[in-house]
């Protein structure tokens, strides 16, 4: 019991709003302690997982590219983009973006889309610029329902396709207790909730498109 | 081979870059941050694993002592050139790289495919983009400079948080969690089995930030001698619809850090949880639509 006392130190960190990369520490030191590790050993351990998750981290190198097109007007031209479609709402976009992140993330084609990527340099802006024609003024809430949305989008789509690391997760854990099932018969059973957080966030999207007609009323 | 050696040197040099841009400037801490992270990228395997831990240490003393600054903002020119397809370099390139390379496995390990694929798609844009921009030659790096410092500390969020759920690992956080849920099933009862796996599926992702830490767990505690072994519900059905509950707590908590704080510091949000608050809406009903789902397929 007492090895959750990192998790409450978790907890606590995040509620009181300390600056979570302290937190984080504070709590893998607290949970070494109470599992009874010598703290070196710890630090040992914190400092290998750290040198083996780097590939976390690498993805910022998109940036000079993404930072360099932004410097010669990347957002203006997304958003010119959405002036030049009439019929276009926010709804209409996000939701688009939500079936092609589901659809190319079941193909196993996760790198292709994503926060810095995709949502930043496009979706985002061209999702506040239909909003403010619609009469929405701040983006804020906007942009970050752009960003909910490709991580929906994601989670409920990569799991159809047999080789992403959840189904070979589920499959090695099932294999330990004996039980064989093919990565075909795991990701079939992702098709229901793909489908069903299209309907969800779907809807959501095209509430919000009626919120703000009725607004603009 | 070619893989995440790669991978590493590119992201290094980048960081080493924003090290030597922001010393230039004048933002030390910035720039010992980045000095640092270059530091992890090009020599983490040669230090060992208590040098990696000293690393982090130094890291996140950088990050906490105030003194790393915002980054400046920059106004854009008007739109000129092929932004638009310049800014599908990346996704084209990890798309048609990853299914090339692997084809390729002797060259390239083909585990990394799509990061390779991605990381030469940053080397192709921003080469083609220096040259249809007419940009300066450090352009590039400096705009990226620029978003790193945006995004700030919440950078190594998300890698500090996996190094946390390997120490939860070591320290048997996992057993702990799932013998509390597994206790808490009320007997002969298939929906609350249902709940309760959904549930600490969900839950468990929300403490850990990652429903593959969860999913062991679960599984151990409810999922196969409850509800596969006892009901009989079939192992495929409930193990990928466990995973999915998991995922709609991932959509629930800063600890998912790389989901949901870093697109929020990136978009330049002022509330650091409103990607979590745009996704709740979506998440709670999928959760429930989950348990309903396993429900159903068990009875």
């Amino acid at each position: 019991m007492l090895v959750l006392a990192g998790v409450a130190v978790i907890a606590l960190g995040f509620l009181l709003r300390f600056n979570p990369l302290l937190v984080i520490v504070v709590a893998a030191a607290v949970t070494g302690l109470a599992a009874g590790l010598d703290p070196l050993a710890v630090l040992a351990k914190f400092g290998h997982a750290f040198n083996q998750s780097r590939y976390v981290t690498a993805i910022y190198m998109v940036l000079p590219v993404i930072g360099l097109l932004e410097r010669a007007g990347l957002q203006q031209r997304a958003r010119a983009l959405v002036g030049g479609l009439r019929g276009l709402t926010v709804g209409r976009l996000l939701a688009g973006y939500l079936l092609f992140r589901q659809l190319s993330a079941a193909l196993g084609l996760n790198a292709v889309a994503g926060p810095a990527q995709t949502v930043r340099p496009l979706v985002a802006p061209m999702a506040e610029a239909a909003a403010a024609r619609q009469g929405e003024a701040d983006g804020e809430p906007i942009r970050a329902l752009a960003a909910a949305t490709d991580n929906i989008g994601l989670f409920f789509g990569e799991d159809i396709f047999i080789a992403i690391g959840s189904i070979l997760l589920m499959r090695g854990v099932l294999e330990g207790y004996g039980v064989h099932v093919e990565p075909f018969q795991l990701s079939v059973w992702a098709i229901p909730t793909a489908l069903a957080a299209l309907l969800v966030h779907g809807a959501r999207l095209w509430w919000l498109d009626r919120r703000l007609k009725r607004r603009a009323r | 081979m070619i893989g995440l050696n790669l991978v590493y040197a590119v992201a290094g040099l980048f960081f080493a870059a924003c090290a030597l841009l922001g010393a230039a400037d004048r933002r030390w801490a910035n720039a010992l941050f980045h000095a640092l992270l270059a530091l992890s990228f090009f020599a983490g395997d040669a230090i060992g694993d208590l040098g990696n831990g000293v690393l982090v240490l130094a890291l996140v003393a950088t990050a906490t002592s105030g003194r790393m600054r915002r980054g400046e903002p920059e106004t854009a020119s008007e739109p000129r050139g092929p932004l638009l397809a310049l800014a599908l370099v990346i996704p084209a390139a990890a798309l048609g790289g990853t299914l090339l390379f692997k084809r390729l496995p002797t060259l390239i390990d083909s585990q990394q495919a799509t990061l390779v694929a991605l990381t030469l798609g940053v080397l192709v844009a921003l080469a083609l983009g220096h040259w249809r921009l007419r940009a300066p030659p450090l352009a590039g790096v400096r705009a990226g400079r620029r978003l790193l410092d945006e995004i700030g500390w919440a950078a190594i969020m998300p890698q500090l948080l996996a190094s946390l759920g390997a120490v939860f690992a070591l320290a048997g956080v996992g057993d702990v969690v799932g013998g509390l849920v597994g206790g808490a099933i009320p007997a002969e009862s298939v929906l609350g089995a249902a709940i309760a796996y959904g549930l600490g599926m969900a839950l468990f992702t929300i403490v850990m930030g990652n429903a593959f830490a969860a999913f062991p767990v679960m599984a151990a505690a409810v999922g196969m001698p409850l509800l596969v072994r006892h009901y009989g519900g079939d192992p495929a059905a409930v193990a990928a619809i466990g995973m999915l509950a998991g995922f709609c707590g991932t959509l629930l908590t800063p600890m998912a850090a790389n989901f949901n704080i870093v697109p929020a510091a990136l978009l330049e949000l002022r509330d650091r949880y409103g990607v979590i608050r745009a996704q709740a809406a979506t998440a709670l009903p999928l959760l429930l639509f989950n348990v309903l789902l396993l429900w159903w397929v068990i009875r």
